[in-house]
């Protein structure tokens, strides 16, 4: 049945999109909400939380404010929080009662603004969507609101790397390993990564790079926002395996110099008969390492699509799996599956099933198995 | 990256001397930080106390998260299921056979049906305008072999009465029907660890020659259910009271809500009422107390002059502690707590007068955010709870939630030692404050 799981974990919500996305930029993201949202992200979806500060709060949302619709208790308490800590800038985003309330963020972000001068925006999210439709949105958010003057290209090649968040790369070197192979391997200076490791400041000034690499398909809404008011292009893709990155390369290579965008992770056709590999999760990583197991391992991929993603994100024959029951029965007709440990338990016994932790999915219960498959042999034989 | 208007050290409004706090709210409510101390145990953790049972959460997705990986951080993912809520459903009508027809599709799927199910529904719900008494029905006409139990994660409505922690303890205890009493059992109730064997407490209840049922110790559906017969409801915890008067108003068992404290006096009347009730004399704590006191002695000859913070997650009676180590000489400088009980406000007027300079300090103001582990360490701190610990930056803390299991004197005892233990022993603060559910199963 849709949206009924008996054992497998869900993903990470809108909400915590949002303030994983927004996370190091130096802005105050208020969330609101009672309390839960808070405490779920900071445990689950926020492998920073202890050792690096970042202005993430709840609204502390109560019965009585949401059925009075009394806006001003939010407002007032995010000025006065504002005016003690003076962030770069401010973002909201609701829970699900707020949805129900009819909570105009915009209009609460616009009136926050005349009141502080700090730039505000109102996000959309209801605490019912993957973290990805939340990390999409505020990312957009802060592209548009920030990246505004189109600054001359660099002299050399560069790039921004678009939609890195420790909810798709964890904090195990990955995003680093990324940003190497850019400079080192395809050639790349680095402007700015959304957003880890990069100042609101270095996203200022994304419009001076070539090309965008989307490493996650919550990044192509920030991407197509540079393309349309920068002309600059976007390749999707993450550089994992051996062969994979030379392509993605090239496609970098070739989009800078064309100002045509491509999705090397939807370069491949998973739709002829017989059994294939399954590689559940986002789709820009999933289709990456399913491009890269066929090259470097000649084993046959198929991508499968449990979250929002872009019909340009899947390969003829990827699946989208709505519920646990399509994804037990995806298991069942493959040859193996790679995937979140939490997926394990509805893998039949008779499919070899390959952990790969996806922070989205299990939070920090396999953090330690986290791997780095970033330009450099994949860890399976087939 | 941050710069404050008001200076670094600015903790206006989140933080106050106790001569000048208000009671019971010291603070401004305003927008909230989350520590990272995870030790106290939620809704999904005290649930899981019921043994053969099974929890079925139907809520959004953003709420769903933090249950779904609770359990599977506990490794109990296979007591664990979900519905989650849509758009559509608040809207089309579909909310109530949504539940209906998930939580019979889980229960059909599940390899051993459970003796209990507690099915969770959310703020989101309530709002809508949910029937659950039409959703409890059907299922319960359908699987009638199964006891279901209506319980929610609400926490928007934690200021319009119980707290989902007090609805959560009170809910644990629902499948209990009427039944003849068993007056050789007495019930320690609203728990989520066992009470210690050397409490004054139990020792007067095995005294008694009382069975002493506690769900913390149950084993099977059987242990449990046999919980229902017991005589004598006691308990101890503010956040379970409402369980044991629910339980005297349903079942027609006395109820004996006998606080947990640090104050010497209460403790012993708390001891008199529970020998009254379990009709033997009360004993004479002369002893004890005088053992109690020479534990605090010997702590204080070590710790010395060593500040100590207490937390709220500690103990319910973080303030009455405060009290009580002052009154020992100990040097308590810190008392986070964002708000008081009503039952603190005697110890609240006694800890103005012994250490008027000490701190009230918040743990989920804004600017807690900034106070926390590497910015104002403070070095040499004992600490008594998880948030105590972080925010003094201390690796030498006694790690307990809810009281730790300790009542009486033995309990000023016990605690004393714990202290004197964390005066002397190191302990990794950001590992062990980070497992969420202490005395769980953790797979961090």
């Amino acid at each position: 049945m849709k949206q009924t799981a008996r054992i497998i974990s869900i993903h990470a919500a809108d909400t915590s999109g949002v303030c994983s996305m927004l996370y190091e930029l130096g802005g105050m993201v208020v969330v609101h909400d009672a309390s839960g949202c808070n405490s779920t992200y900071s445990t689950h979806d926020e492998p920073r939380w202890y050792r690096q500060d970042s202005m993430i709060y709840i609204s502390a949302l109560t019965e009585t404010d949401a059925i009075l619709g009394n806006d001003e208790k939010l407002i007032g308490d995010v000025v006065s929080a504002a005016k003690d800590l003076s962030p770069r800038f401010i973002a909201l985003c609701g829970a699900p009662v707020p949805l129900l309330a009819g909570t105009d963020f915009r209009a609460i972000a616009a009136e926050i603004e005349s009141r502080t001068g700090i730039p505000a925006f109102g996000l959309h999210t209801s605490g019912m969507n993957s973290y990805l439709a939340g990390a999409a949105e505020a990312l957009e958010a802060a592209v548009s609101r920030f990246c505004t003057d189109a600054l001359p290209r660099t002299n050399a090649p560069s790039a921004n790397i678009i939609g890195a968040t420790p909810l798709d790369f964890s904090i195990d070197g990955t995003v680093e390993s990324m940003i190497g192979w850019l400079k080192k391997k395809a050639g790349f200076d680095l402007v700015s990564c959304m957003a880890m490791g990069s100042a609101l400041d270095d996203i200022r000034r994304a419009s001076a790079a070539h090309v965008n690499l989307v490493v996650s398909s919550c990044g192509i809404a920030a991407a197509e926002l540079l393309k349309k008011r920068f002309g600059t292009p976007w390749v999707a893709g993450v550089p994992v395996g051996t062969s994979f990155p030379e392509k993605l390369a090239s496609a970098l290579k070739a989009a800078a110099k064309t100002g045509e965008c491509a999705l090397p992770c939807a370069e491949r056709d998973a739709s002829s008969h017989g059994k294939r590999l399954v590689i559940p999760g986002e789709m820009v990583f999933s289709g990456s390492l399913a491009a890269a197991i066929e090259s470097d391992l000649g084993a046959p991929c198929r991508a499968l699509c449990p979250l929002e993603a872009d019909d340009r994100l899947l390969a003829p024959g990827d699946i989208r799996i709505f519920d646990e029951a399509a994804a037990e029965e995806a298991f069942a007709a493959a040859s193996g599956v790679i995937a979140d440990p939490m997926y394990a338990p509805v893998c039949p016994p008779n499919v070899p099933f390959h952990r790969l932790p996806h922070e989205a999915f299990s939070g920090r219960c396999f953090r330690k198995e986290s791997l780095n498959l970033i330009d450099r042999s994949l860890p399976w034989r087939f | 990256m941050l710069k404050r208007l008001n200076g670094e050290d600015d903790m206006t409004g989140a933080e106050v001397a106790v001569r000048d706090a208000g009671f019971p709210a010291p603070f401004v409510s305003g927008l909230e930080y989350n520590a990272p101390a995870r030790g106290p145990w939620n809704i999904v953790h005290t649930g899981m106390l019921i043994p053969e049972s099974h929890q079925v959460f139907a809520c959004a997705q953003g709420c769903l998260r933090g249950v779904i990986l609770t359990a599977a951080e506990m490794l109990a993912m296979d007591r664990m299921s979900w519905i989650s809520v849509d758009k559509n459903d608040l809207f089309d009508g579909s909310l109530e056979r949504n539940i209906v027809d998930g939580t019979a599709e889980i229960i059909r799927k599940l390899p051993k049906k459970p003796r209990a199910l507690l099915l969770f529904i959310s703020c989101v719900h309530l709002f809508a305008g949910c029937d659950f008494e039409v959703i409890m029905s059907e299922l319960r006409t359908m699987f009638p072999d199964i006891d279901f139990i209506d319980c929610y994660m609400n926490p928007t409505m934690r200021k319009s009465g119980l707290t989902p922690d007090q609805l959560m303890r009170r809910q644990l205890y629902a499948p209990f029907e009427p039944c003849p009493a068993d007056r050789n059992a007495v019930n320690i109730i609203g728990n989520d660890r066992p009470t210690d064997e050397s409490s004054e407490l139990v020792r007067l209840v095995r005294a008694a020659g009382r069975e002493l049922r506690d769900i913390t110790q149950c084993r099977t559906y059987e242990d449990y259910r046999r919980m229902a017969k017991s005589a004598l409801e006691i308990t101890y915890l503010p956040t379970a009271k409402a369980s044991g008067d629910a339980l005297e108003n349903r079942l027609g068992r006395k109820h004996l809500y006998l606080p947990l404290s640090y104050d010497f006096d209460e403790i012993e009347r708390n001891l008199a009422q529970l020998a009254g009730a379990l009709g033997i004399a009360a004993p004479d704590w002369t002893e004890a107390k005088q053992d109690a006191i020479r534990s605090l002695e010997q702590a204080k000859a070590v710790i010395g002059d060593t500040p100590v913070e207490i937390d709220y997650t500690a103990t319910p009676r973080p303030v009455g502690l405060a009290a009580l180590l002052a009154e020992h000489g100990f040097r308590v400088t810190r008392l986070y707590a964002d708000v008081m009980i009503e039952e603190e406000r005697p110890a609240f007027e006694r800890l103005r007068a012994l250490a008027p300079d000490l701190l009230l300090t918040a743990t989920v103001h804004a600017k807690m955010r900034f106070a926390g582990k590497g910015v104002h360490e403070r070095g040499d701190v004992i600490a008594i709870g998880q948030k105590a610990a972080y925010f003094s930056g201390t690796k030498h803390f006694v790690n307990i939630v809810s009281g730790g299991g300790m009542y009486g004197f033995d309990g000023v005892l016990r605690l004393a030692r714990h202290m004197t233990e964390a005066a002397t022993h190191e302990q990794d603060t950001e590992t062990v404050i980070q497992r969420k559910g202490l005395g769980c199963r953790s797979c961090l």
